[in-house]
């Protein structure tokens, strides 16, 4: 499904990687590894489409991302290192003004059900500025729960959360695996996904 | 297509109405900046209504490029233009919705307080009319092409001194036809003209400035 080929990435004068390549199918979940600096957001960026390649391919279904454009970007669910919430409305609006953005179908209920499943239930009304910095993860995070498209990108899903949302987390990405998505992330800390095949890759 | 426009300018102005204080600041901006000149300059009633349409259209401007840093630089700070940008739609459509957002609360407010100062400077009643007529038309045009210079100065250190000389001399067209119209009208020659050349402006930079700035964003988002 996920194709990666030859890829070389430049930024700088730097260069970071070259001949990189991988191939994801299924239910398959691709961990990025490797030194801070060494180029794993820059590959999650030009998996996303963000960052041309230096060199190199990436492909989805078989076709190039560049020539499907809008086409790939309707599977794609990328969440970065910022939380790309506004501190100025609620957990609630965010959620929905972020999927009526993204084109996706989602209604009050299933937007106040997924707040409640990351345990923001009592504060969907409060501004995001008086949340604290686990809670404004979990708001980024409530996305994922009602997402259907097939391909997930996440960049250190589990930086700011405490035990219990990290396991949270990880049964969330397992249920998407199980449904056949695919899911590549960078992470510090080795979670336990436990369903679908993991891969690792390693940036030297 | 157009769900995309709406859903965006509907975000922009829920979060511009969460941020009153960037609103109003512009706009006393605009109406002390245009008080002054009649309390500079004296009771002249010549010299001041020949100097209205300069001074108001000058302000209009500057109080226009007081919010212009922050048209993509607050999406750009907390990753929601990165999300914007991979939405399944054309940037341009986005920056189109972004665009109209900024001139629904910076320009039509000028638009709207501009024949109340316009009184201090002794215009007829036609050359308000016409004044508010050519700043209706000719501030969505300065939004446009302030656009492109917010994002082309995205994220660089002090971008809003840059963004000014940057911006300002595209907007000596607007200028010139903007003051022209009402100038023309207070000589009584009609300012019709210029305010057909204000239109087309206004059209041209709406069609074309969304798509230069989505340029311009997906080089910042590199």
């Amino acid at each position: 499904m996920l194709e990666a080929d030859n890829l070389e990435c430049v930024r700088g004068e730097r260069r970071l990687f070259a001949g990189l390549g991988f191939r994801l199918e299924a239910g398959e979940l691709l961990y990025l590894q490797g030194k801070n600096g060494a180029g794993k957001t820059s590959l999650l960026r030009m998996l996303i489409g963000l960052l041309p390649p230096e060199a190199g391919e990436i492909r989805w279904r078989g076709k190039s991302i560049r020539t499907l454009a809008d086409e790939f970007r309707a599977d794609l669910c990328y969440l970065g290192h910022l939380n790309a919430i506004k501190e100025e409305l609620t957990p609630l609006e965010n959620l929905l003004a972020a999927a009526r953005l993204a084109d996706e179908a989602l209604s009050e209920d299933e937007a106040l059900d997924a707040l409640e499943q990351v345990g923001l239930a009592g504060r969907e009304d409060l501004a995001c500025k008086y949340l604290s910095q686990g809670q404004k993860r979990r708001v980024a995070l409530a996305r994922l729960v009602k997402e259907k498209r097939p391909l997930w990108i996440l960049d250190e899903p589990f930086v700011a959360l405490d035990v219990a949302a990290v396991d949270w987390l990880a049964g969330i990405i397992s249920g998407h695996l199980q449904r056949g998505g695919l899911a590549v992330m960078t992470t510090h800390q080795l979670v336990n996904i436990p369903a679908g095949k993991v891969r690792e890759l390693r940036i030297a | 297509m157009l769900k995309i426009v709406t859903a965006v300018i509907g975000r922009d102005l829920k979060l511009a109405m969460r941020r009153q204080a960037d609103i109003v600041s512009a706009l006393f901006f605009f109406i002390i900046v245009v008080s002054l000149f009649p309390l500079g300059v004296g009771p002249e009633p010549d010299l001041l209504r020949k100097l209205a349409p300069g001074v108001l259209w000058v302000a209009a401007l500057l109080a226009t490029m007081l919010s212009l840093p922050r048209l993509f630089a607050d999406d750009h700070r907390d990753g929601t233009l990165e999300q914007l940008a991979l939405a399944p739609h054309p940037l341009g459509l986005v920056v189109t919705g972004k665009v109209i957002a900024h001139w629904l609360v910076s320009g039509l407010p000028l638009a709207l307080i501009a024949p109340v100062l316009g009184i201090q400077f002794d215009l007829s009643a036609d050359a308000l009319l016409v004044l508010t007529g050519a700043i209706l038309l000719g501030t969505p045009a300065l939004s446009g092409i302030g656009a492109i210079g917010a994002a082309l100065t995205l994220g660089l250190r002090g971008g809003g001194v840059l963004l000014s000389l940057l911006v300002l001399p595209l907007y000596i067209p607007v200028l010139i036809f903007g003051a022209g119209a009402v100038d023309a009208t207070v000589t009584g020659l009609g300012g019709e003209g210029h305010l057909s050349l204000l239109a087309a402006l206004t059209f041209a930079s709406l069609g074309f400035a969304p798509w230069a700035s989505a340029a311009a964003l997906k080089i910042a988002l590199e």
